[in-house]
């Protein structure tokens, strides 16, 4: 609590304490009525002297529908009539929910800055060998920097000494910690655990990725939801409306009964349109939405998952189509060997052992991966005779045996019969002496939990899932067979994404929308072609951070499915928030108007609706 | 041109009403304040007075929500 809170809070304390005083005395001695008036208005005072002076300088400035404003005349009015006790409680109720509203914003404030606490403060620079204490913004390209234990990494670099594990949890939510060495490019805002570490500068502190989220999240809060312009339209309109319609309940019905020929009673139809003042103040609309709007960005930054405003994350709860580029989100662009399938009596471990070995001079990512497949290291003496066929593949002399190894033109070309065709991935047939010794199937591995994303998104409302990619139709479809997408498009090129990502936009209905997911790489038309841009594992690309809606800092597809059950969470507490709150306001407008409902509900229409709504827009920024 | 400047509000009712006020002011092309993150963010009309705009427009914040604070 802050001072002013703390201020408030006596003052609570010290009115009841009055005000209890006030109605006992009131009940035993039954005081002259002026001594009556005084009990009460010392308490009133209290509580309630900065909401009149407030309302005071509001009517200086014809500003006559604030709060400040309502709450005066509604309390005055009630005193005047003689409700003392309700007067002053309608007041000391107003503060009480105006301090629970102060600490609830306060604190979910907190609770994101200290989500986001991962501004660096200082630099450890070395300058001509020593260090030096700076402000990261001073650090220029190419400096180097030490990182002692328990320090944030000021500006994104590159390791050139020592090596450490790395806390990433506040750019990833990935909370295994990270192993990192001389050679590696580690990211700002991460921590470091347990080993000193040098690094050499790659960007400035303002382009490092710290400053990228930093910003990001700062101006989350800016792009306002649907739902906020409506609800603060809403209230433009709402307390107006009120504010005349209490007018004319006070003075209308009164009128109508004198001409009538009736008593007026003018007390009890001015009581009823105090009732109605009370009940006017549009708060608990106002802060709950972007409270919950707030919370749900809060929320997800939590996990890794930048939202870049609240129309994203309402955006992110209509979305009905999921289009996904296929390298890099769902699979992951690294080749692995996915099966050996022998023949003519080699064995597995032959056919991957002479592939390796004839590949073993090659750069080729194909040669890599069977190289990794084999798992030993190779003995380069025994391979001789290494002759590349461009496009083909290569022929070589494995431990005097004539090895040829590539795809299915270099085996047609040297004659030797290929048993058949397998489907997906890219083949390496061997052939071993001008044998056919069998086939390795390489292909891009789909990740582990692809599978059950897509499940994921489909519980979680989303129509159809569809997969872009440039590779051959044999590996879309094996991918998207292994996976249960609905829908793939194959050997597309680049441009052809964007046209089949509109074609999907022209196709789909007006409330719906259509989220493409790309790993950030040349993807950047997509993304901002789409209704809402999804980029994964963008951490350090700046293009994509620019481009997306909505970032993942890393890979993982999971985060897509909990990226969308934060936004339908956030939704819900959202429209609950204003279903609740204006289906209470407009049951005890009723109410009052009927005059079945006095100053003690108008108050808790008021007060109670505002910390109820409050206290579940609190609950966004939790996630199981 | 954009600047963003801290703000200081209790209610976010008021909040909204500064915002209103600050894109009425001339020289303002749009301004946008959160009052989750207390931030008000101004984007200027080409040309603006910035200096000049943003005293007109503190003013005519006081104006509606004299329990205000801009921090120019």
């Amino acid at each position: 609590m802050n001072k002013k809170q703390k201020n408030v809070l006596c003052r609570i304390i010290v009115t009841v304490v009055l005000l209890m005083a006030a109605v006992l005395l009131t009940r035993l001695l039954s005081p002259h009525i002026v001594v009556e008036l005084m009990l009460f208005l010392l308490p009133y005072g209290v509580i309630g002297y900065d909401i009149l002076r407030k309302a005071g300088k509001g009517i200086l400035k014809r500003q006559v529908f604030d709060e400040n404003f309502l709450m005066a005349v509604a309390t005055v009015g009630a005193m005047c009539l003689g409700d003392y006790a309700e007067g002053v409680a309608v007041m000391l109720f107003y503060q009480i929910g105006e301090l629970f509203q102060s600490i609830a914003v306060g604190k979910s404030r907190k609770n994101i800055a200290a989500l986001m606490d991962i501004r660096p403060d200082y630099a450890n620079v070395l300058r001509e060998g020593v260090p030096e204490k700076v402000d990261p913004d001073e650090v220029e390209i190419g400096e180097l920097i030490v990182v002692h234990p328990g320090e944030k990494v000021p500006i994104d670099g590159v390791i050139v000494e020592g090596n450490t594990s790395l806390n990433t949890s506040a750019l990833t939510g990935e909370s295994v910690p990270r192993e990192v060495g001389c050679g590696d490019e580690i990211y700002s805002g991460s921590i470091n655990l347990t080993g000193e570490i040098k690094l050499k500068t790659i960007k400035e502190f303002g382009d490092s990725t710290v400053s990228k989220i930093l910003d990001l999240v700062e101006n989350s809060a800016m792009k306002k939801s649907r739902s906020e312009n409506f609800i603060t339209k809403f209230a433009k309109y709402y307390t107006p409306a009120v504010c005349y319609g209490a007018l004319a309940l006070s003075l209308i019905p009164p009128v109508v009964r004198l001409l009538m020929g009736n008593a007026p009673m003018w007390g009890d139809w001015v009581i009823r349109g105090l009732t109605f003042l009370v009940i006017s103040c549009p708060c608990a609309l106002v802060i709950s939405i972007p409270l919950s709007f707030f919370g749900g960005i809060g929320c997800a930054s939590a996990n890794g998952i930048l939202v870049k405003g609240s129309n994203y994350l309402e955006a992110l709860s209509k979305t009905k189509y999921v289009v996904f580029d296929k390298t890099g989100t769902l699979t992951q662009g690294v080749f692995e060997v996915t099966g050996i399938y022998p023949e003519n009596g080699f064995t597995k471990e032959d056919l991957l052992e002479y592939a390796a070995y004839a590949e073993s001079g090659s750069p080729h990512p194909i040669s890599q991966s069977l190289k990794k497949a084999y798992g030993r290291d190779l003995d380069v003496t025994k391979v001789k005779e290494i002759e590349e066929i461009a496009g083909h593949g290569v022929s070589a002399k494995v431990e005097g045996r004539h090895i040829l190894a590539g795809n299915v033109r270099l085996m047609e070309q040297k004659g030797i019969v290929v048993s058949r065709e397998r489907e997906g991935g890219t083949l390496c047939h061997v052939a071993v002496e001008g044998v056919y010794a069998g086939c390795i199937v390489i292909s891009d591995v789909v990740k582990p939990n692809a599978a059950e994303t897509l499940r994921g998104l489909k519980i979680n409302g989303i129509k159809k899932t569809v997969m872009l990619t440039g590779d051959s139709e044999d590996t879309a479809k094996r991918v998207a067979e292994a996976i249960g997408i609905d829908e793939y498009h194959s050997q597309l090129l680049p441009g052809d994404k964007v046209s089949a990502v509109e074609t999907l936009l022209d196709a789909k209905g007006a409330q719906e929308n259509l989220a493409f997911v790309g790993d950030g790489i040349n993807d950047a038309p997509v993304l901002s072609r789409a209704d809402i841009g999804i980029a994964m594992g963008a951490m350090g690309s700046d293009a994509a951070i620019e481009a997306a809606d909505v970032v993942l800092m890393d890979d993982d597809p999971a985060k897509i499915t909990l990226a969308m059950r934060i936004s339908l969470r956030t939704l819900r507490i959202v429209k609950q928030n204003i279903v609740f709150a204006l289906g209470v306001k407009a049951v005890c407008l009723i109410l009052g108007a009927l005059g079945l409902a006095g100053m003690w509900l108008a108050i808790f229409a008021d007060v109670g609706v505002m910390v109820l709504a409050v206290l579940n827009a609190t609950r966004a920024l939790k996630m199981k | 041109m954009k600047k963003v400047y801290d703000v200081e509000v209790d209610c976010a009712n008021c909040a909204a009403k500064m915002e209103e006020a600050v894109k009425n002011t001339a020289g303002v092309k749009d301004a946008t304040l959160s009052f989750m993150t207390l931030k008000l963010k101004v984007e200027f009309e080409e040309g603006a007075d910035v200096k000049a705009v943003m005293q007109q427009a503190y003013k005519n914040c006081k104006a509606v929500e004299d329990d205000c604070e801009i921090f120019l």
